[in-house]
């Protein structure tokens, strides 16, 4: 396994809020796996401990095999829901942060990020402030930044949700065509069970708070894939297999409140 | 207390927010610039109706015109007299950005130090500066030390302030995400923390601008022998009250200056950011 968290569990404020209650995921290497649920499930709270900027209150996190000897920070790639990009630097230079700060030289960083502007639809906006970007390039620039960043674990929050339908789908589709010609291990966050279903190999559904994995159903539908998939039969069903487990959790979360 | 000195900034420089880049064309200057013209000529024929109606003395309250006259007369002087003032001003100034920042930088890096020294901070501009000069000018002579002195401890309050408004004020998840691409504090510092409170900073050094001229007449005041604090006390002294008010001029020129200088100096700093004047 590239990444394998086993019996991860969180306690906020003392122990008062228990957010994750014994979570295990795996990833294989190159497997493109998303989490679903409900919000308020511990989602964002779970990549934040993968991402080692959070210490979990019980488990572990073992990265090819075992626990990263300088520990999970820095070890893998994270996008944090909001691009943060910097408004006092170049889109280039937001996108060059992670070999700045892996100590390659200014020009060798240049270089590199210019060889990916085309493919990440930031062409020309280089020189630009990311005021100066539309929504989808600015998650495009952060995704660029994670991924010149070079871990080979990259873990994704809600990239796409801040933007609107149209531009989310041409998202997704384009970050498929991205992922599989680099085949990075994804884990990505979402709300969205279509997203999880177009993009995914595999699909953790987690339950409400405390967040605990409910079940996980393998996307078996042919790659490359298109947008064109989500209107076929197979793709509904398995979007139904996600959503029920989804809907009686919101059930539930309304029963209890 | 913290925002105080963002506050002012505002009174002072007009709105706090990040604008697009626009080029001044000419007649937005104009329709800048035309009302206050407005306002300060009628001040003046205000000024100077008064004087020539009501018949007070010259030494009392000059007019306008005198005040002119005696700003041309007496130019040499206030020429290097602004000198000497002005370079007491900017070092005085320079050595409170230095000291501001670095406290600002001290006070927000650990709880502990921010505990330790922020309260006595309050407490130094709970001292009446103008107070303190005199027993400065003893402790260090005539010379340029207890200018600086004095200017520095009344304008490095606003910058530190603002500066640390600034920094608290980073984004904790971008701290987060400089992390994991494996930035140390220093490193956060200086990529996210100081260019994300520099708008911060520039306020603080408006309002200090404003600060600056004040502690050069107070210190000058103190103990000196040159500047324009000086002449002012030497014309105040002789009734020369006409030339006292050219003195003040010149002063408010300076500020005036100053505060505009700082100004120029954000926009090509801070270009992401703009500050309505």
């Amino acid at each position: 396994m590239k990444l394998a968290a086993r019996g991860l569990a969180k306690r906020f404020a003392g122990g008062e809020v228990e957010a994750l209650a014994d979570v295990s995921v795996e990833l294989a290497e190159g497997e493109f796996v998303s989490i679903v649920g409900p919000s308020g499930c511990g989602k964002s709270t779970l990549l934040a401990i993968l991402a080692g900027l959070l210490e979990p209150s019980a488990g572990e996190v073992l990265l090819d095999g075992a626990a990263p000897a300088g520990g999970l920070l820095g070890a893998i790639g994270y996008m944090p829901q909001r691009d943060l990009l910097m408004e006092w630097r170049t889109t280039l230079a937001n996108a060059t942060l992670g070999l700045e700060l892996a100590g390659v030289g200014r020009g060798a960083a240049r270089e590199r990020a210019l060889a990916e502007v085309g493919r990440f639809g930031l062409a020309g906006f280089e020189g630009r402030r990311p005021s100066a970007l539309s929504g989808g390039m600015r998650q495009r620039a952060a995704l660029l930044r994670t991924f010149l960043a070079g871990r080979d674990v990259l873990l994704l929050d809600e990239p796409f949700g801040a933007l609107d339908a149209l531009t989310r789908e041409a998202m997704r589709e384009w970050l498929l065509g991205v992922w599989e010609a680099d085949r990075k291990t994804i884990l990505l966050v979402t709300h969205d069970v279509e997203e999880a279903v177009f993009l995914s190999d595999r699909v953790y559904v987690m339950s409400g708070r405390p967040g605990r994995v409910r079940t996980e159903v393998t996307v078996a539908l042919p790659r490359p894939r298109t947008l064109e998939l989500t209107a076929t039969p197979a793709f509904a069903q398995l979007k139904e297999r996600l959503l029920a487990p989804l809907r009686e959790e919101a059930r539930a979360a309304l029963g209890s409140a | 207390m913290s925002t105080n000195g963002t506050r002012l900034a505002l009174a002072l420089g007009g709105r706090l927010e990040p604008r697009p880049r626009a080029g001044l064309r000419r007649h937005d200057v104009a329709r800048r610039a035309v009302p206050p013209l407005i306002v300060g000529v009628a001040l003046l024929a205000l000024w100077q109706g008064y004087v020539a109606v009501s018949g007070v003395r010259e030494s009392i309250f000059p007019s306008p015109l005198e005040v002119g006259r005696a700003l041309v007369r007496d130019r040499s002087l206030l020429l290097s007299s602004a000198w000497t003032t002005l370079s007491e001003i900017l070092l005085g100034y320079g050595v409170a950005i230095v000291v501001g920042i670095a406290l600002a930088v001290a006070v927000s890096s650990s709880r502990l130090v921010e505990r330790a020294i922020y309260p006595w901070l309050v407490v130094s501009q709970m001292i009446p500066i103008p107070a303190l000069a005199p027993v400065v000018v003893l402790w260090t002579g005539f010379d340029i030390r207890p200018k600086l002195i004095v200017i520095a401890l009344v304008t490095f309050f606003p910058i530190a302030v603002n500066t640390i408004d600034g920094l608290r004020a980073t984004d904790s998840e971008l701290v987060g995400l400089l992390r994991t691409l494996g930035a140390g504090r220093w490193e956060i510092l200086r990529i996210a923390r100081l260019p994300g409170a520099l708008p911060y900073v520039f306020s603080g050094l408006r309002v200090a601008a404003a600060f600056a001229v004040i502690g050069a007449v107070f210190a000058e005041w103190a103990g000196s022998t040159s500047g324009l604090g000086y002449l002012v006390l030497t014309y105040n002294a002789q009734t020369l009250t006409a030339d006292v008010f050219a003195v003040i001029v010149v002063l408010a020129v300076i500020g005036v200056a100053l505060f505009a200088a700082v100004g120029v100096i954000e926009r090509l700093a801070v270009p992401w950011w703009r500050v309505d004047e």
